[in-house]
């Protein structure tokens, strides 16, 4: 096992070096530079030459690759011009900030999507499924922006229940439920998605695994239909599940992009939209670098769980 | 799965168990920011955005008059201008101390506008300073006692004394830049109302009331930014009650605020102006009957009316009313007139070629430019012009706006925002401003009355002299029409109602030394 760990990680350094390459190039190519985006109007050639020398911007791009992966390959990340600090402590927290968001939303669809799967297969086409499968498709189709400017205008601006946006509250709070608070509708919008495709995917598989013959030899056995559906219809429904609660994970990632900017949770997908708009190379580079690298991790935790989960696997 | 349950129904309850929230405590004045700030150093940063955090904590020589552009002493308590124009002596406020407690004084001053521009200076690596160009006239700066200050410039500057109010002049404390280096823009320390307390990065900047501040201290204890990205979010936090004040409301939102008495909105014109630069020098516009017609032919008033709902004024000329001293009052904008565009346009033998628009999605003080650029091709076309859009990013817009419109376009939205009226004629309608020439002159409209009407106001260190020269320059500039005066903008901001004494000023800049918040 921990072979083939060592193995997806040592392949996935490749993957990652090829990204930052590809960013790097696609922010070179895309027109607009860094002291255009700090002058504006202001952006005489003269002044935008001046600038860009003081950022280290006027050497030739494949040096300033190589510059910046030397370094990096030194822990050290360059500083954000934009932000004026270390992109390292930038980026940590920023991901810290989403790893809390996308976590809580990962854990909050993967239960109420299982729950809800299980439910929906084993009472098929009664009008308790009907209507999960109802709201498991609007669920799926709503735009999820849309969804949490709803959410904040019923909850935070009508009913006052939470706070329209941010991670903590301004003066006081900082506890756990402070966080809570202000986590509840951004997971919950995060999640909403997600939740809808693990549900239907598991109605699926227990579907499919309750029509197999070993489930009719425990029901003939005379085993309690809660342990049939729980312990072994279940279980092996995971099986299928748990890989797309992976990649699922990765859409969580990409998802926070516009949660968090609707609501204005500190995270790294903010942070990189933020970045890209003032071509804020360094920071782009060291998000991007984080985020290919929690993507593959997560895969990689999927892939793990699955061939723990699946005999035949190993 | 039960126990999971229990869990989610418990972190819900704890959630929901204290339905009291977002109001802020008295005498703490919430504001809520477009962006988190780029560095709370003040000759570093560039963005109105910034301003209004640095205006609050740091003085200037000089300031901005309540509710005008003209200058007035701040930490200079008086000062003398050499006949030739060319030497300033500041007498500067004697026991000023900076945040940090060192002593405010002559070598403060020296350092700081030393450390901007003089590359070899031990702190210039602290930059860069992206808006140091506002000095570039200054030669020498003498501290010839701890209260004496002498600048010598290398060419008569009269907007010397208006950059000094602006937020690029503000001064730094010296060993607060010497104890922090780079950082300093994170640990600031300035001289100013409120002094620096924390800044927690994407969430909060809070500074508190600075009790020996030399202006009087102020009323409110503490002021905290908060960046909200997000326009709508921005609205939700004012709604429900998050923030306290609210900068840059869009207009769609602005009646909803009128309509409701917990809250006051503020309007106040600008030194904006929002144009169309003509390309003077090929196709159609190089012909002057042509841009009158263009004049005549967009429909401003529904523009200002309908689109931009009421926050912008018809702009007559290239220099904005909120400079008053320097306006024409007597110029009336041109009309609109699609009769006489057309008459216009045949007696110019316009022929219909097609004419190329660039308009750009966003940026500063660009309003609300897909939805103007589209007002304005449907005017033109109904006097009979073909205008084809081209919509860029606002970046990859100016990459191909400043070099210039010759072979790439006819025509292109801009907007200036400035704190002289020197500063958007002198960069942008001079021939010497040409874009090869590092102007931003990029339609090269070209007129030797104008440039040295503009040279002539530049040189000149009396008011009443530099205003008839401006005044002059706009009647040139109107007749001539390199571009289409369209919009004059007024910010606006919406506060609580119990926000008391707040007023934005025509600076742009977020003053909130008196105000206010008892409750």
């Amino acid at each position: 096992m921990s072979a083939y760990i060592a193995k997806r990680l040592l392949a996935a350094i490749p993957v990652i070096f090829g990204l930052t390459i590809i960013v790097f190039l696609i922010m070179a190519m895309i027109p607009g530079d860094p002291a255009t985006a700090i002058l504006g109007s202001y952006a005489t050639p003269e002044n935008v030459e001046k600038l860009n020398r003081d950022l280290g911007l006027d050497k030739p791009l494949v040096q300033q690759y190589f510059i910046w992966l030397g370094n990096m390959l030194q822990g050290d990340f360059g500083r954000s011009y934009t932000l004026n600090r270390p992109v390292i402590d930038e980026v940590l927290e920023r991901f810290s900030a989403t790893l809390i968001l996308a976590g809580t939303s990962l854990v909050l669809c993967s239960v109420l999507g299982l729950i809800a799967g299980v439910i929906s297969a084993v009472r098929q086409y009664s009008w308790v499924d009907k209507a999960i499968t109802f709201v498991v498709l609007i669920g799926i189709s709503v735009p999820s922006f849309w969804l949490g400017l709803l959410l904040i205008l019923v909850f935070a601006v009508n009913l006052k229940w939470f706070p329209a946006s941010g991670m903590y509250a301004i003066y006081g709070g900082g506890d756990l439920p402070d966080l809570l608070k202000h986590l509840f509708l951004p997971a919950l919008t995060l999640a909403v998605v997600a939740t809808g495709v693990i549900a239907r995917l598991t109605r699926t598989a227990m579907l499919e695994v309750l029509r197999q013959d070993f489930i009719r030899t425990a029901r003939a056995k005379g085993v309690t239909e809660s342990t049939v559906i729980y312990k072994h219809a279940f279980k092996a429904a995971l099986v299928t599940v748990i890989p797309v609660i992976g990649i699922q994970a990765g859409f969580v990632l990409g998802g926070a992009v516009y949660i968090e900017t609707v609501f204005q949770w500190p995270g790294i997908g903010s942070m990189l939209v933020k970045a890209i708009s003032t071509r804020d190379l360094l920071l782009v580079q060291g998000g991007v670098l984080v985020v290919a690298s929690a993507y593959v991790l997560f895969n990689l935790a999927a892939d793990v769980v699955q061939t723990i989960l699946d005999p035949r696997l190993r | 799965m039960k126990r999971l349950l229990a869990a989610a129904v418990t972190v819900a309850s704890l959630a929901f168990a204290s339905p009291s929230l977002a109001q802020t405590p008295p005498n703490v004045l919430v504001v809520g920011q477009i962006a988190e700030p780029k560095s709370l150093d003040p000759s570093a940063v560039t963005a109105q955005n910034d301003f209004r955090i640095l205006l609050n904590m740091y003085d200037g020589l000089v300031r901005y008059k309540d509710g005008t552009l003209e200058v007035e002493p701040a930490l200079a308590e008086s000062w003398t201008i050499s006949d030739d124009g060319l030497t300033y002596t500041f007498k500067l406020r004697e026991g000023v101390s900076f945040h940090d407690g060192s002593p405010f004084n002559a070598e403060a001053v020296k350092f700081t506008f030393e450390r901007m521009l003089n590359e070899d200076h031990p702190y210039h690596d602290t930059g860069p300073f992206p808006l140091a160009f506002y000095f570039s006239s200054i030669d020498t700066v003498t501290a010839i006692d701890d209260t004496t200050v002498e600048f010598k410039l290398k060419e008569p500057y009269a907007p010397f004394l208006s950059n000094l109010a602006y937020a690029t002049g503000l001064i730094v404390s010296p060993k607060g830049v010497m104890d922090n280096g780079a950082d300093f823009g994170r640990n600031p320390s300035g001289t100013g109302a409120f002094k620096f307390a924390e800044w927690e990065a994407n969430s909060k900047v809070v500074v508190t009331r600075n009790e020996d501040y030399w202006d009087g201290a102020a009323p409110l204890q503490a002021v905290i930014y908060r960046p909200i990205t997000d326009t709508n979010t921005r609205i939700a936090e004012m709604l429900s009650g998050g923030i306290d004040v609210m900068p840059e409301v869009p207009p769609d939102s602005l009646q909803q605020f009128r309509s409701d008495a917990n809250y006051t909105v503020y309007e106040q014109v600008g030194p904006h102006v929002w144009f169309l630069i003509l390309n003077a020098k090929e196709g159609p516009f190089a012909n002057k009957a042509v841009r009158q017609a263009a004049n005549y032919a967009i429909n401003k008033t529904a523009l200002v009316d309908n689109i931009l709902q009421g926050t912008a004024a018809v702009a007559n000329g290239p220099t904005p009313p909120a400079f008053n001293w320097a306006y024409n009052e007597s110029l009336e904008p041109y009309p609109y007139d699609p009769e006489k565009a057309k008459a216009l346009l045949e007696e110019a033998g316009y022929d219909g070629e097609p004419v190329t628009f660039y308009v750009t999605e966003g940026g500063s003080g660009m309003l609300d430019p897909i939805a103007m650029g589209t007002a304005i091709q449907a005017d033109l076309e109904a006097v009979g012009m073909d205008v084809n859009i081209e919509t860029y990013e606002w970046n990859t817009f100016l990459g191909k706006v400043n070099p210039g419109l010759e072979g790439k376009a006819d025509m292109a939205e801009m907007a200036w925002m400035t704190n002289d009226p020197d500063t958007l004629p002198f960069l942008a309608l001079r021939s010497e401003a040409f874009p090869d020439k590092g102007g931003f002159n990029s339609g090269y409209y070209s007129n030797p009355e104008v440039d040295e009407l503009l040279n002539k106001a530049r040189q000149a260190t009396d008011q009443g002299e530099r205003a008839e020269l401006y005044k002059k320059m706009q009647e040139i500039v109107q007749e001539d029409a390199p571009w289409v005066f369209v919009a004059n903008w007024k910010q606006n901001a919406v506060t609580k109602a119990s926000v008391e004494n707040f007023k934005l000023q025509p600076s742009f800049f977020l003053m909130l030394q008196d105000v206010a918040k008892p409750q």
